[in-house]
């Protein structure tokens, strides 16, 4: 799988680098400044790209504006997008255009290596991944989410970042069937039509949180 | 001698003075004469900026005299002029100072004469009474042009006798008046051609807000350099670290050399943080500032410089924490310019307390030539410094020494 890393860091990026080809990606291009990203990364067209939010030369959102102007110019291109802070108003940026192939990620995640590369994976697949932490903030205080049972507030937010119904299924250690049948009540009571595309369902799920925090 | 030339001086003194207030009849004649000349033939308008501009001239005179005689600045406040001839006028007709200047030369030409001819006429009196037997010997019959003593004794030995004494006391007021004389009307210059409270007060508000400003500014950069500092130091190198041990934790068994390599990379990433965390709090707030005071503070500062240092630290109280933190990045400042800059190989560094400032002067035999506008750290001290009303003064001569003085008031 062939990977684009940006990020300004040299630290940062060349263990990024020397831990991706230790997990069988082909780093193919590294950049590290934020005016010629766009460019890069519609040149290059990676698999995924793992892009740093802060670069140079503003040192502000460099990273995270480049990838949306590649992504509006190449639909779809999967971008992961990591960050040193998780803000709601970057991840809803990603989500916006509805294309799927998005991550947001704290920085941190780079620790848990197997979760970190399993997302990847899953970005460079069409599918979506949230930082538990937005999806946790977005969770929590939202009084219409009172009338859920602990058990499908698990679900909902294992859903929310991204996770496949066999994968909330392990995680809540319970059958397959149960998560489907709990998901149906879920989507029910949010009003929510159900859906079966990955990252659509993460989309409505988020579309709705968002929605109800404006 | 000495003090009769002070005494010669002051008589010159007032006769400048006098003669500063003669042109008042004049000037405030041609003032009044230029309304109705100005209704009739616009001719006014001339004669009235004719007058403003000899009067600032001669007051401008006064206030630097009266400067002189005070020992402190007697400033103008003139707002600056306008460009074009109506819009300079209407500033000079509703400028307060305008009329506080007629003020003071009609004032002064009163004051000036009377404190011109006292002196004189008590010198005159004091020399006609002493000499009064002289002339009374030398003139005995009334001729036409006799001295007031003659004719008010009627040439009596035994009054003009008794008149010597007079004279001598006479002659004491008369060397003593000079001085106050000089004193008053240096201070009525002061208090007519001062700034009035008004304009002492919107210039402390101007100065107020731009260093208010400014600190604001100062603040908010040095918080954007910590978090900088954060993002790029400690907080990237914990990311790498987890990423070092996240590998080794999956590796572990599959390849345990591997993995305790990169462990022992993780352990080195933490030493390389923590360094740069500590490098941050110093940068922040040190804490033996925090714990020992300024004094101490310094004295750590100095251990740190490449470089021998002579301290000469008067200061033996704890001062508040703002001003001890600015008179400590000063000096820390101060110190890594030489540092940097001046190739210094000595240094000196002095703090006195007055007990209502910190004088701090530090001082390098480098080669000179700072340049007080150019760099950031400078300007970051003036700044700090002007928070607290604080001074800063740069002299860098090329070929050196360079030695900057600052001053911290700090009232306790």
């Amino acid at each position: 799988m062939r990977v684009l890393i940006a990020e300004d860091q040299a630290l940062l990026r060349d263990g990024l680098t020397r831990m991706l080809t230790a997990y069988g990606f082909d780093v193919v291009a590294t950049v590290a400044d934020g005016s010629e990203l766009t460019e890069r990364l519609l040149e290059v067209r990676p698999d995924i790209a793992v892009v740093d939010v802060r670069m140079p030369p503003t040192f502000t959102d460099e990273g995270l504006r480049a990838a949306l102007a590649a992504r509006r110019q190449a639909h779809g291109l999967p971008v992961l997008v990591l960050s040193q802070y998780v803000e709601r108003l970057y991840a809803r940026e990603l989500l916006a255009d509805r294309a799927g192939a998005v991550g947001y990620l704290l920085k941190d995640r780079v620790g848990d290596v197997r979760q970190f590369v399993a997302a990847l994976r899953q970005v460079a697949a069409g599918g979506t991944v949230i930082d538990p932490d937005v999806v946790a903030r977005l969770l929590h205080g939202r009084d219409t989410l009172t009338e859920l049972t602990p058990r499908e507030h698990d679900v909902l937010r294992l859903m929310a970042e991204g996770h496949s119904n066999a994968a909330v299924a392990e995680q809540l250690v319970i059958a397959e069937k149960s998560v489907n049948n709990l998901i149906n009540t879920l989507f029910a009571k949010l009003s929510l039509s159900p859906s079966t595309s990955h990252h659509r369902r993460v989309l409505a799920v988020l579309a709705y949180l968002d929605g109800r925090d404006r | 001698m000495k003090q009769i030339r002070s005494h010669g001086r002051d008589l010159g003194w007032l006769v400048v003075s006098a003669a500063i207030g003669l042109p008042a009849p004049v000037l405030l004649f041609l003032l009044v004469a230029s309304l109705p000349a100005t209704v009739a033939a616009g001719l006014g308008l001339g004669l009235f900026a004719a007058a403003v501009w000899v009067t600032r001239r001669l007051a401008g005179l006064q206030r630097r005299r009266a400067a002189a005689v005070l020992g402190a600045a007697v400033p103008a406040s003139y707002r600056p002029l306008p460009a074009g001839a109506f819009a300079r006028l209407r500033m000079i007709l509703r400028e307060p100072a305008t009329w506080y200047d007629f003020a003071w030369l009609a004032c002064q030409f009163v004051v000036g004469v009377v404190c011109f001819v006292l002196p004189v006429a008590l010198w005159l009196g004091a020399f006609q009474c002493v000499t009064a037997p002289v002339l009374s010997a030398v003139l005995p019959e009334p001729t036409g042009y006799d001295p007031l003593v003659l004719e008010l004794t009627g040439r009596s030995t035994v009054l003009s006798w008794v008149l010597v004494p007079v004279g001598l006391g006479l002659a004491v007021v008369a060397y003593r008046l000079p001085r106050p004389l000089v004193h008053g009307q240096a201070r009525l210059a002061a208090a007519l051609l001062g700034p009035t409270s008004k304009a002492v007060l919107i210039d402390r508000v101007g100065s107020l807000t731009a260093t208010r400003a400014a600190t604001v500014d100062a603040s908010a950069a040095e918080l954007r350099r910590i978090e900088r500092d954060l993002h790029d130091g400690a907080q990237a190198r914990l990311v790498a670290m987890a990423m070092s041990l996240g590998v080794a934790e999956d590796v572990i068994d599959a390849d345990p050399a591997g993995a305790k390599a990169l462990v022992a990379e993780a352990r080195a990433g933490v030493g390389a943080a923590l360094t740069e965390l500590r490098d941050l709090v110093r940068g922040v707030h040190p804490p033996v500032l925090a714990d020992r005071g300024l004094a101490a503070a310094v004295e750590a500062l100095v251990l740190d410089t490449a470089f021998p240092a002579d301290l000469d630290l008067r200061l033996d109280r704890r001062l508040t924490a703002p001003v001890e933190a600015a008179a400590y990045f000063a000096v820390a400042e101060a110190l890594a310019n030489a540092g940097r800059h001046s190739g210094a190989t000595r240094i000196q560094v002095t703090i006195a307390d007055t007990g209502t400032a910190l004088h701090i002067t530090v001082r390098d035999d480098g080669h000179g030539g700072a340049d007080p506008a150019g760099g950031t750290g400078l300007l970051g001290i003036r700044r700090r410094m002007a928070a607290f009303d604080g001074e800063l003064r740069l002299s860098s001569p090329a070929g050196g020494p360079t030695v900057l003085n600052m001053e911290l008031p700090c009232a306790s």
